[in-house]
Formats: C-alpha cells, sequence, structure tokens
C-alpha cells in the first residue's frame, strides 16, 4: 500500500515526503528480516518462476541445442500432434488405470488398517505394530525394485513358492510380462504406504474424545456398533480431505516407482505420461513435443485438483482451501 | 492383558482374530527385508546353486559385503550420498527455517505478497523438460551443486515452520531484541534453538528424501563419480546391467560372489542407515505430521 501511494502522491508535498520517510524508515528497521525473507523470494523467482518462462518451449521447434528463446515458433503444432500421437491412448489409459486402481484398492485400507488398530488392546502392541509398519515408507522404489525383481525372478521365491504348491508348472517371467505389471505397481505400493499412509487416520481417531465412547457403552453399543457410529463419523472430515488430495493427483502417477520397474517387454502397461515426457524428451530429444503434453498434463490435473476441492465442499463442508 | 474380563465370546474372538492380522502385517512388511539380509550373508555362488535360502544363511559369507566396501566406484557413489544428504538438509533446514522465521514476523512489509508468491508455487511448477532446461542454462548440470541449490527451499516445509514459530512467545525476543540483537541474530540465537522438535522432523524427511532420491542423479549427471548409490543401484536394478557391478569390481575374480549376492549386500548397506536411525527418529515425524496436517 504505502509503496504505491509513494509512487501516485507529488514529491513535493509535505504529507507525502513525511509518508515516504516513514515507510522507508520502516523499511530500513527491518533490513535483516527483509534480507532474510528476500532471500527466500530470490530462490522461489530462480528455482520456481524462471524456469517456467521454459514452457515456450511448447510453442517451438527447439531440438535440444543452444538458446531455446531463439527457436522458430511452432504454434499450437505440438499440440495438435498430441492427438494424433497412436501412443498417447496407450499411455492415458495406463495413467488412469493405474491411478484409479490405487485409489479403489489403495485408499480404504490405510482406513481399514487404522480401525483395526485402535481395537487393539495392548497399547504397547499397538505402537510396535506402527512402528514395524511405518517403516517400508522410508525405503526408497530403488530398494523395493531391487527386493521385486529378486522375489519375481524366474529363479525366485514367488515362482519356488507356486511351483512347490503346484500351482504353476513352469517359473513366470512376471516383470517381462505386461499383464502382471499393474498388479504389481499396485501390490507393492500399498505394501509400501499403508502403514505410513495410516498414521493421520490414527492421529484422528485417537482425538475422538473417549467419553463419546463410554456414553455409547453405557447405551448398550458393542464393538462394531462403537467403530460404526463414532469412529467413522469422527474421521469423515480426514477421510475426505485425503480423497480430494488423491483425485486431484489421478493424472499424477508414482514416478519413482515405475521408472525402476517398467521395462521395454512390459512397456504396454507400464508407460504412463510422467514416464512418456521423460523418455520422449530426455532420451529422444523432442524437447518441444515433450514439454506440450506436460503442459497439457499439468493443466488438467490442477483442474481436477480445483473440480475435487468443490465437489467436497459442497458434499461435507471440508475442504482443502 | 489378555484376560477374558468382561468381553462377550465374539469380542474375544474378534480381539485375537485382530492380533493375528496384525501379526501377519507386520510379518508381511519384514520378511521382504529379512530375506534380502539373509541372502546378503550367504555365499553368492552357494546361492545360486542350492535352491532358495529362505530364512537363515546356509553358508555363510562376508564376502559379498568384502567385495561391495573394495569397490571404488560403489564407495564413491556412497560418499555422494552421505555428502548430499548432509549438506543438503543442513542448508535446506537452515535456509527454509530462516525465510520463515522472517514471514512469520507480522510488521514485515509485504508479508502478504511474499506469502502470495510462495502459494503460488504449491500449485504451479515448471514440468520437467523446461526445468532441466534452466537448470542446463544455470550451469547446474554435472555439478554436485545440483544436488543441492534446486531443493534448499520448500515452501510447503516454511508452512510447517511457521505454524511452529507462531507459537513462540513474543517475549523471548523482545528481552534480546532490547539487548541490541538484530533479527538474524534472533533467529540463529534464540527461534532456532527452542524450534528443534520442529527442525528435527523437516531435517528427518528431507535427509530421508535426500537419501532416496535416485532420480535427480539420474537426470541431472551423466559423471560416473558424481551419481549417489541411490542412482548406481538403479543402474543394476532396473536396467539390469548387473554385470555392471561385477565390471566395476575387476572382472569377477572372486568365485564366492555373483552380481545378485553383491546387489543385496549393496542394497542393505544402502538402507542400513535408515533402518538403524529410524527407531530413535520415529517420535519426530509422528510429531512433525502433525504440525504439518493441522495447517492442512
Amino acid at each position: 500500500m504505502e509503496a504505491n501511494a509513494e509512487v501516485q502522491v507529488p514529491v513535493h508535498k509535505p504529507a507525502s515526503g513525511r509518508k515516504r520517510n516513514r515507510f522507508l524508515s520502516r523499511f530500513y528497521s527491518q533490513r535483516y528480516l527483509q534480507a532474510m525473507a528476500l532471500l527466500g523470494v530470490a530462490w522461489m523467482i530462480l528455482f520456481n518462476y524462471l524456469p517456467m518462462y521454459g514452457i515456450i518451449i511448447a510453442f517451438k521447434q527447439y531440438i535440444g541445442i543452444g538458446n531455446y528463446t531463439k527457436a522458430p515458433w511452432a504454434g499450437w503444432e505440438h499440440f495438435q500432434a498430441i492427438f494424433e500421437d497412436d501412443l498417447m491412448i496407450q499411455v492415458i489409459r495406463n495413467t488412469l488405470g493405474i491411478s484409479l486402481l490405487k485409489l479403489v484398492i489403495g485408499f480404504p485400507i490405510p482406513i481399514l488398517f487404522a480401525l483395526f488398530l485402535n481395537e487393539l488392546r495392548s497399547l504397547r502392541f499397538n505402537r510396535i505394530v506402527q512402528t514395524i509398519t511405518y517403516l517400508p515408507h522410508f525405503l526408497s522404489w530403488v530398494i523395493l525394485g531391487g527386493i521385486l525383481t529378486t522375489w519375481l525372478a524366474d529363479i525366485g521365491i514367488i515362482n519356488d513358492v507356486l511351483m512347490g504348491l503346484g500351482f504353476i508348472k513352469e517359473p513366470i517371467f512376471y516383470l517381462s510380462e505386461p499383464k502382471y505389471f499393474w498388479t504389481i505397481v499396485i501390490s507393492s505400493d500399498i505394501w509400501k504406504e499403508f502403514g505410513w499412509s495410516a498414521i493421520i487416520y490414527i492421529a484422528a481417531i485417537s482425538s475422538i474424545s473417549p467419553d463419546l465412547y463410554e456414553a455409547a457403552t453405557i447405551d448398550g453399543a458393542g464393538r462394531f456398533q462403537r467403530m460404526r457410529y463414532i469412529t467413522v463419523p469422527s474421521i469423515k472430515g480426514t477421510i475426505s480431505i485425503l480423497f480430494i488430495l488423491a483425485v486431484g493427483n489421478i493424472l499424477n502417477s508414482n514416478f519413482d516407482q515405475i521408472l525402476v520397474l517398467k521395462n521395454q517387454l512390459n512397456e504396454s502397461t507400464s508407460s504412463v505420461i510422467d514416464i512418456y515426457v521423460y523418455e520422449i524428451g530426455i532420451k529422444q530429444g523432442r524437447f518441444s513435443y515433450s514439454a506440450a503434453v506436460g503442459l497439457v498434463k499439468g493443466i488438467i490435473a490442477l483442474f481436477l485438483l480445483l473440480l475435487a476441492n468443490s465437489f467436497s465442499k459442497r458434499m461435507n463442508q471440508s475442504s482443502l482451501f | 492383558m489378555w484376560t477374558r474380563d468382561r468381553r462377550t465370546r465374539g469380542e474375544w474372538i474378534f480381539d485375537n482374530l485382530n492380533v493375528i492380522a496384525m501379526l501377519i502385517l507386520c510379518f508381511a512388511t519384514l520378511y521382504p527385508i529379512w530375506y534380502v539380509l539373509v541372502n546378503s550373508f550367504n555365499d553368492g555362488t552357494d546361492a545360486m546353486t542350492g535352491g532358495l535360502i529362505y530364512w537363515v544363511p546356509r553358508k555363510f559369507s562376508l564376502e559379498n559385503y568384502d567385495t561391495v566396501f573394495k569397490n571404488a566406484g560403489i564407495m564413491t557413489a556412497m560418499g555422494i550420498t552421505v555428502a548430499k544428504t548432509v549438506i543438503g538438509t543442513v542448508l535446506h533446514v537452515f535456509f527454509t527455517a530462516m525465510v520463515a522465521y522472517a514471514l512469520s514476523r507480522k510488521e514485515l512489509i509485504f508479508r502478504n505478497g511474499y506469502m502470495i508468491m510462495g502459494t503460488i508455487t504449491l500449485f504451479f511448477s515448471a514440468p520437467l523438460i523446461p526445468n532441466y532446461l534452466w537448470l542446463r542454462d544455470l550451469g547446474l548440470l554435472d555439478t554436485f551443486w545440483v544436488y543441492i541449490f534446486p531443493f534448499m527451499f520448500s515452501f510447503f516445509d516454511l508452512i510447517i515452520f511457521l505454524a511452529f514459530f507462531r507459537e513462540i512467545p513474543d517475549g523471548l525476543e523482545e528481552a534480546a531484541k532490547i539487548d541490541g540483537a538484530n533479527d538474524f541474530l534472533i533467529f540463529v540465537r534464540i527461534v532456532l534453538p527452542v524450534s528443534m522438535p520442529v527442525v528435527a522432523t523437516i531435517a528427518l524427511f528431507h535427509g530421508v528424501w535426500q537419501w532416496n532420491d535416485y532420480f535427480t542423479g539420474l537426470l541431472y549427471t551423466n559423471k560416473a563419480d558424481l551419481q549417489p548409490i541411490q542412482t548406481f543401484l538403479y543402474r543394476v536394478v532396473a536396467q539390469s546391467s548387473s554385470n555392471q557391478i561385477l565390471g566395476a569390481t575387476g572382472g569377477a575374480i572372486n568365485r564366492k560372489v555373483t552380481s545378485q549376492s553383491i546387489k543385496l549386500a549393496t542394497m542393505v548397506i544402502t538402507t542400513l542407515p535408515i533402518v538403524v536411525a529410524y527407531p530413535f527418529l520415529q517420535r519426530y515425524f509422528v510429531k512433525g505430521l502433525m504440525i504439518g496436517s493441522l495447517k492442512g
């Protein structure tokens, strides 16, 4: 406000001069604070805002060499090319398929886990289970990829057990066959994250007043009734906020995970948008086309997040922003 | 603790089934890690020939670890990982906390403007390719600092710091101000020391991320001696160039190890710091996540 006033009012007026002096002296008195804040602002400009300028290569013919501001314009050419790209359909199907299955199967599991964990009578056992199930969250996808390739190998533990039990005769090359890829991605994601994802629900449950449970018990409510009529309604807000986040993220596949597990043999089910952008951009050097795909994806993802948020606002008065 | 006090028969059955289900979950979580550990301590050649090893090493051997520790490539990658985790985390925490402290002070001029600028970064970010080109033009590719500078600040972490700093009583800062300390010194000498819980939380999360991140090394550097251990392992696991490890060890002179057994030993060494530090750090991340989730 003060800055604007200073520019608009002519300088010779004594009032404005005083105002300006006051502003400057106020600014000067907090110069250390301003320096600290402005360093952060400078970082954001350098690493958040200026890279966005590079989005213009989506509208240019840039082949990766030299200064992209000087590259010739291409207009909407790359965006039209998206619609003519045969691989796009496959990539979108994989992205949505994996995300939706993760949502349908992976989203309720941490909630159920938190509910049943809450029913444990021993608090110490409860803590131990929590500690153990959080652990995989802190392992990298490379390590998990190493475990999975070992387990799913032709002489791996999965084939060994299944053959030992007589379910299969020949070892299966799980990671080489496209039809197993989604199962592997979804189940390994659940293995790694179900405990960690439950943490917020566990916290929400622990903040429910014990009086509610006591009152319900006196009214004759059993174990499941208390779960159904007290615990679940109390964490409904938490559930819907996390659901918004999950829906808003539906176009963001787990890049780190899929990059580790995908190979040329399972490409038809493992290639998702983020991976596709990376491969055509960095590996094949089609910078402009790749940037166009990335831009379209980013815009749709943002739109989805806003949509999910307004939906949740209408449903139960809780929203992210 | 497990007596049948005042429980109906149905409840008793439910409780026991619940405990069993939880035990199965714990086993399912721990066993894959145990399997890697056991096989990394087994003679590599023996593991290849005699069927799978499920529970304990069949032919105990330290050869795998010996080979890994003598491998210059793996040790360099390990050094890069340690360096990027330590330097990256210290700078990230200090820098983000510093900016957060400035933004936590209500008298800060343009405070709303700075906040809006930061909030926008939560929703819009440059896509992969423009970001890559920008870091290339900055000259950060193939330097160690590409692991540090682009990750030195996070507005999301800043929000968590903000929530904590707001709770600090003003009197604490006023006293220092009367003594003539400037705002930066107040931040370093007073605010940071009383904010250790949140500092530890952010440090933990950023540290784990730095330690586990393999993509930055894959995308932004082609130099072999700049790749962190996770990127090295990625090349081994995903591009199944398992011979790379043996090649790096000098042509598989040692007949007791295989590329697979070395891979497992490397995985254990890479994971060990996290698993060892984990129980000590656990209390911080639960607390920190609560601060973060309250902010929503």
